[in-house]
This record gives structure tokens, C-alpha cells and sequence, in this order.
């Protein structure tokens, strides 16, 4: 149905942006792209009284690198995340996973910091996090906060955001650490049924510090301990590989949903579990 | 009631919006322009895709009130500026337009995959244009019309 009847204001700069909070309290609501919150306001699921609209506000914006991290703006969107060079050269994680995001029209107008700030179970940004050990950057009227990408997501839908706080960038580490993602969804670009994100390092073609995040099959993205624990310090291999699919059975307490019952998705999961991990084989090894 | 000022079709356009009023509702019932359709307003069927700042989005999920300085062009502005001409001769020549609802949104879109200049695969144009959806199901046709522009415009000197 059509939006609610509701305000709208300009944000121009942080400074401005802090003031509008301060002075609509909770009836104040932060829009970027929209592509989450302008969906949710078409099935009235809130009634937010004023939108600020922060896509002018330029010290949100902007990718950069130094000799640690990449640095995202929460504005970057899903389709400067498919092409931008640095992010390709330093994150090609991300430069796989956006391509997942929706459609085209979309991914022309969703930011990274609103995917991560609604927090969809589904995200497959969120879970790259996770994966990828980011630091969520957050800014407020009181200053700035750094929180690691697996403490951010709390609970279905929520985060460790504060009211009246938002994310100003995302830090991801260089590493040399190899990365990949696979999803299953019913059509092309819709919400993951069940999805994987990997992250590891091969010395000498032993596991080195694995990081398996499971994402559509909890309330937020799962980072399996055992799983990941399972392939630790071995070589990926047919029984390595059955290890962390039979150590699932402890990582994972999947919800019922619209998809199927948790059967199914424990069971998409290790399907997900084979066919990202010999994705990190060579194809001489995959074959053997 | 928001003042913007914004381009459409490359005219120059001011006018006061309500917060709520979303680019397709601006369009359609304040501007006259009815070739972007409302089908979903929720942002998954594509029927409103036009572009903003040169590039495609979802009509429904933009506020008008965002647009102050943007530049907008919709199905009739690359209809009238000749760009899709082929693809729309394409379209009819394929029969890729049913009932018709579907197709603003469809062109829009492969316009967008054409301008890129690449050389995309059957699979990689029904990819791009997954996020579009025909309820006739006619997207045999429409695959069709987008790779047939493709190939003669590839073929053009």
C-alpha cells in the first residue's frame, strides 16, 4: 500500500545530522537508500514520524585503504561494491557476494551501511562481515564506536546500534585469507534460503583460522565454531570436509520458516558446507 | 510539502511534494507520465524501473522528495530520444510485449544491460533481467528481443 503520511529532512553533514536526531527523538528515522525501509513502510510494518535522508552527507561516503584495512562508507552501494578496483583487490569476497544482492535496480540504490544496519538474517553483506573478522564503525552526537562485525548482530532484525547512532563505515583487515560465498534461493536475487560464507588460510594446504558464517538459518549470521574447529590444522579432503558437515549438528538450531522445517535447512547447509570448501581446491585436487 | 527541482526527460521541472509521494506516484499523477508502471510498490515485480542519475532503480523505492537536483529519464524519454529503438522494434518483432505491463520496466532494464557493451550470454541477460516480472510469463520472447538487439548492434559497424 502506499508510505504513511510522515516528515522528511535533509542531513547535509554529521553536525546537522545529530541536531535533527536531537530534535525528533524517537519519531526521527534514518533513510539512505531505502531499498529495506521504503519496502517496510509500503506493508506499514513501522510509521516512522520524520525520515532524515543522509545521502548528502559526504563524510559517509568514500573507499579507501591504508596499510591495514579497507575502509567502506556506509553509503558505498551493493554496485560499487561488484566493481570498485579496491575492493576487488583487497576484499574480492565482496566483490563476489554483491552480485548476490536483489537486482540491478536495486543494487543501485541499497548501501552497504543500511544492509548491515537492518540486520536481515537472510544478508549475505552481514555474514561476509562475520566472516571476514570487520570492524562495524558507528558514530553518534557522543563520538565514534568500533565493533567487531560478530558482536554487532544481536537478535532477529537487531543490532548493538544505540538510538540515534549510525554506522559511518566498515574497516575490513588485509589479510592474505582466501574467501568464498554460495547461496541457495528459490529465484535469482531473492533472500537465500540457506547461505555460506568462508573464510580460511592454506599453509602447506592445512586449514589455518577458518571462519564458516551460515547465514538464513538463525536470527542473525552464524558463525559455526564447531564446524570451523573441525577443519582446523587439516587439509581439506573428502573426510575433513564430512567432519565440519557432521559438526553443524552443534552450530546450528535453524527456526522453521516460509522455506521448510529446519531439516532442510540443516541440510542445505551442509550442502553449502561441501561446495564452498572445495571451492578452495585446486581443480587438479577438486578432481582427485 | 517538499520544494525540488529536478530534471525528467531533460525539461527542468519544480514542483512541491508530500513526503510520501514516491517517484512513481510523481510521475504518473503530478507529471502526466504514465509509462513507468506501479505494480508491487514494494520494490519486487520492476514494472517501475526508470533511471536516476544515469542509472536504473526502482521507482517505487525512492522518495520524490530525495530527487531535488537529480536527473530522471523514464520509458518515454528514451522512447522519444531514440535510444531503445531497435530494442523496441525488437519487442515487437518477437512479440515480447503481452499485455504490456511489464514492459516499461523490462526495457529500462535491458537498456541498461546494452549501454554496458558487453557480450552477455542467454543466461546472463535473463540474470539481469530476473529482478523484472512478466505475469504473462513471456520471458522466452523478451530473452529473445534483448539478444537479438545485442547481436545486431554488435554486428553494426
Amino acid at each position: 500500500m502506499k508510505w504513511p503520511s510522515m516528515g522528511y529532512a535533509r542531513a547535509k553533514t554529521l553536525a546537522e545530522l545529530w541536531s535533527a536526531l536531537a530534535a525528533l527523538g524517537d519519531g526521527g528515522k534514518i533513510i539512505a537508500g531505502g531499498q529495506t525501509l521504503l519496502a517496510t513502510l509500503a506493508f506499514r510494518l513501522s510509521e516512522p514520524g520524520t525520515l532524515i535522508d543522509i545521502n548528502g552527507i559526504n563524510e559517509l561516503r568514500g573507499i579507501s585503504t591504508n596499510d591495514q584495512v579497507l575502509r567502506l562508507g556506509a553509503l558505498t552501494l551493493h554496485a560499487d561494491l561488484c566493481v570498485d578496483p579496491l575492493v576487488k583487490a583487497h576484499a574480492p569476497l565482496l566483490t563476489a557476494a554483491a552480485p548476490l544482492i536483489a537486482h540491478p535496480a536495486i543494487r543501485n540504490r541499497g548501501t552497504l551501511g543500511g544492509s548491515l544496519a537492518y540486520a536481515d538474517p537472510a544478508a549475505e553483506l552481514s555474514a561476509c562481515m562475520v566472516a571476514l573478522g570487520a570492524t562495524i564503525i558507528t558514530a553518534s552526537a557522543k563520538g565514534e564506536r568500533r565493533i567487531p562485525a560478530a558482536a554487532f548482530f544481536t537478535d532477529l532484525l537487531q543490532t548493538a546500534l544505540e538510538p540515534q547512532e549510525i554506522i559511518a563505515a566498515v574497516e575490513i583487515p588485509l589479510t592474505k585469507r582466501l574467501g568464498t560465498i554460495e547461496e541457495i534461493t528459490r529465484r535469482s536475487g531473492d533472500y537465500a534460503m540457506a547461505g555460506l560464507v568462508a573464510t580460511l588460510a592454506l599453509d602447506a594446504e592445512r586449514v589455518v583460522a577458518p571462519r564458516l558464517v551460515y547465514f538464513g538459518v538463525g536470527n542473525i549470521p552464524v558463525l559455526a565454531a564447531a564446524a570451523s574447529r573441525a577443519l582446523e590444522g587439516r587439509s581439506l579432503d573428502r573426510a575433513s570436509i564430512s567432519a565440519a558437515q557432521a559438526a553443524l549438528a552443534d552450530d546450528l538450531d535453524p527456526p522453521r520458516d516460509l522455506h521448510g522445517p529446519p531439516e532442510m535447512k540443516r541440510h542445505l547447509a551442509r550442502v553449502l558446507t561441501e561446495r564452498v570448501l572445495l571451492g578452495f581446491l585446486s581443480p587438479k585436487v577438486q578432481a582427485a | 510539502m517538499i520544494p525540488i527541482t529536478l530534471t525528467v526527460n531533460g525539461e527542468k521541472v519544480m514542483r512541491h511534494v508530500e513526503p510520501r509521494r514516491h517517484l512513481i506516484d510523481f510521475l504518473r499523477l503530478d507529471l502526466g507520465l504514465t509509462g513507468s508502471h506501479a505494480g508491487c510498490e514494494h520494490g519486487v515485480c520492476g514494472a517501475c524501473t526508470l533511471r536516476v542519475n544515469g542509472k536504473i532503480m526502482r521507482g517505487c523505492l525512492i522518495l520524490a522528495a530525495s530527487l531535488d537536483g537529480a536527473e530522471v529519464v523514464t520509458i518515454e524519454g528514451i522512447s522519444e530520444s531514440g535510444e531503445v529503438a531497435d530494442l523496441q522494434a525488437a519487442f515487437v518483432a518477437r512479440n515480447a510485449a503481452q499485455c504490456g505491463f511489464c514492459t516499461p520496466g523490462m526495457v529500462m532494464t535491458a537498456a541498461e544491460l546494452l549501454a554496458e557493451g558487453g557480450r552477455p550470454t542467454r543466461g546472463e541477460i535473463r540474470e539481469y533481467l530476473s529482478g523484472s516480472y512478466c505475469r504473462c510469463t513471456g520471458y522466452q520472447a523478451i530473452v529473445d528481443a534483448v539478444e537479438d538487439t545485442l547481436r545486431s548492434r554488435s554486428a553494426a559497424p
